[in-house]
């Protein structure tokens, strides 16, 4: 044991990059401790309230930690859920078949558009580009009345095609690829293309392998922004709606419910932190194996 | 005269014939813009086109717009006090929040670029997480909360650093300190991430270079190596860092309440938000809208020249 842990550190030490100090990287690491509790404080506040009994919510003075954890918040949650009119694995369905569908189309479009404003030179590409950055910067809220105009014409007001096809085109989701492919060096695309490649397939082969964590960066945007749609402007129908629209109108039952509120926090989290380590893992995985060359 | 008119003209026809040649040759380009394209435009572009359109007009959503000029801009300016705490709070947030949470985001990305595989996931989980859920921020309504229940009154009377407990989310002298709090709290978003992602990417043998040309620290090598290599995330991450914290307005109507006490923490979105959901005059919001669009058209403008200056 002791000789492994020897080998272990020694191991690490090799791995140590030749121009760091050693002072600078215990700072670094006290840094990123203190900090770090910083930023997890509110979050193992929400989880410790998750599985606290109600007495203990109320409890004066406040105590941090959870004493006696209950699953009591969670019962009580899932017996609300069973109680409601539409049956809730419908509003779970809802969420995830938007959420799913939403994303796909998001990275495919965003990454095709991407592609060609970043490895090519054609006549608007800039000024589109610029046009997309500049939306960015206006406030969404004064936006949504246009929009519901523009979905009423449509007729997709209380489809899903409200929520999904709007998501496909998101600015951030364009400028981020393009950002990250203009990384690629033309060389290798113009090498495929000597090859005999077309777009299409140069698309497919070479670039999207090669921005794997800028778009498994993008599905985490995506995810979570969907995820957390309440969608109430566009959807009116009760069985098209969405779970954090329903899980909201549970805990308006006031102080017995505000178990059950921070249980609903935690609850909702479950998705968007299982794709968020997925996607993550794989970001952190793929560049350390594979380098890219000029 | 007219002769010179009809030389510019052939050659602008020529420029058209160039151009449209060229255009021709892109189809491919257009073909693959073209999905993304559409949809940006019906759900992007012509809503914020229609809003600029609203803020020379009257409208309250329910009768059709009437136009009124430069009306909604002259209110704002000389009839709207509100208005101008709104700015003076949208620009010390953005002031202090903007550049603090952009340096932040980049450094603990960085250091956390160092550690070890399983460690840099969870560390990039910790910092990410006030961003998954969009709601956690409300815990900081229960630790700030106003009487002795609140953690920090509770804390601090426990050591005896006040004798009674301090509302701090609704007395004017806190707010803002406590609103910058949670806002730098949340501003590892998007653009972190993203500088997560583009470290990653960097090529190894660019650093093993740098140790044969004589890069002594990290330091050197942070500004000759990484940050040259993270110039296209770095201005991804700029552009998030404006619209996060010159959009700040769910913060402050949660914690401080809406409105809240003297108007003290509110910011230009809440007050938009104000007159669009609940005055129903969308005329003066898109009016909002817009100067706040442009004061943030420039001010990226800036960023942009400052994010050139990198590396050289």
């Amino acid at each position: 044991m002791k000789k492994n842990m020897k080998k272990n550190r020694r191991k690490l030490l090799r791995k140590r990059k030749p121009n760091r100090s050693i002072g600078g990287d215990i700072g670094i690491y006290i840094l990123l401790i203190l900090f770090g509790a910083f930023f997890a404080l509110p979050l193992v506040y929400s989880i410790c309230t998750a599985f606290k009994p109600l007495d203990e919510i109320y409890i004066f003075p406040p105590k941090f930690y959870v004493k006696n954890p209950t699953m009591d918040n969670f019962a009580d949650l899932f017996n609300i859920m069973g109680q409601s009119f539409v049956p809730f694995s419908r509003y779970i369905f809802n969420s995830v078949f938007m959420t799913a569908a939403g994303t796909f189309g998001n990275v495919i479009f965003c990454s095709m558009g991407a592609y060609v404003l970043s490895k090519y030179n054609f006549p608007g590409g800039k000024a589109f580009f610029a046009m997309v950055q500049t939306a960015l910067m206006f406030s969404v809220y004064v936006t949504q009345i246009p929009n519901y105009l523009i979905m009423t014409k449509l007729g997709w007001i209380d489809t899903y095609l409200s929520i999904i096809i709007p998501a496909f085109a998101t600015p951030m989701g364009l400028f981020l690829m393009k950002q990250f492919m203009e990384g690629i060096p033309d060389a290798l695309i113009e090498a495929a293309k000597i090859d005999g490649a077309k777009e299409g397939r140069i698309f497919v082969r070479i670039v999207m392998p090669m921005v794997k964590p800028a778009w498994l960066t993008l599905i985490i945007f995506s995810v979570i922004a969907i995820w957390n749609n309440r969608a109430a402007t566009f959807i009116y129908s009760e069985e098209l709606k969405t779970l954090p629209y329903a899980l909201q109108q549970l805990i308006l039952g006031g102080v017995s419910r505000a178990g059950v509120g921070a249980a609903v926090t935690l609850f909702m989290m479950i998705v968007p932190i299982a794709i968020f380590l997925m996607c993550e893992g794989n970001v952190i995985e793929t560049m350390a194996s594979s380098g890219i060359k000029d | 005269m007219s002769s010179v008119m009809a030389k510019y003209m052939t050659i602008q026809k020529r420029k058209f014939k160039h151009g449209w040649k060229v255009a021709k040759q892109s189809r491919i380009c257009y073909l693959f813009l073209l999905p993304y394209a559409l949809l940006f435009t019906l759900f992007t572009v012509a809503p914020v086109c229609m809003s600029i359109y609203y803020s020379f007009t009257y409208y309250n959503v329910l009768e059709p717009a009437r136009f009124i000029g430069l009306t909604n801009y002259i209110n704002l300016i000389l009839a709207d006090d509100v208005f101008l705490i709104s700015v003076k709070n949208t620009f010390l947030l953005a002031a202090i929040t903007g550049p603090i949470g952009y340096i932040m985001s980049f450094l603990f990305a960085w250091f956390i670029n160092e550690l070890p595989r399983l460690l840099r996931a969870i560390m990039v989980l910790i910092f990410y997480a006030p961003t998954i859920s969009g709601q956690v921020y409300m815990v900081w309504a229960l630790l700030f909360s106003g009487d002795s229940y609140g953690y920090v009154n509770a804390w601090l009377m426990q050591f005896g650093i006040i004798d009674e407990p301090v509302l701090w989310l609704t007395d004017v002298k806190y707010m803002m300190g406590v609103i910058i709090i949670v806002v730098l709290w949340m501003s590892l978003g998007n653009g972190f991430l993203s500088f997560v992602a583009g470290l990653q990417g960097i090529d190894e043998s660019q650093f093993e270079a740098g140790y044969v040309d004589g890069i002594k620290n990290r330091w050197q090598e942070l500004w000759y190596i990484t940050l040259p290599n993270m110039k296209p995330m770095l201005l991804f991450g700029a552009v998030m860092a404006i619209t996060q914290s010159f959009g700040v307005a769910d913060v402050t109507m949660v914690l401080c309440g809406f409105p809240s006490t003297d108007y003290a923490a509110e910011t230009v979105v809440s007050h938009l938000i104000d007159y669009g959901q609940y005055r129903f005059d969308m005329g003066y919001a898109s009016a909002i809208a817009t100067v706040l669009f442009v004061v943030m058209i420039l001010c990226n403008k800036a960023v942009h020249a400052l994010l050139r200056k990198v590396g050289t």
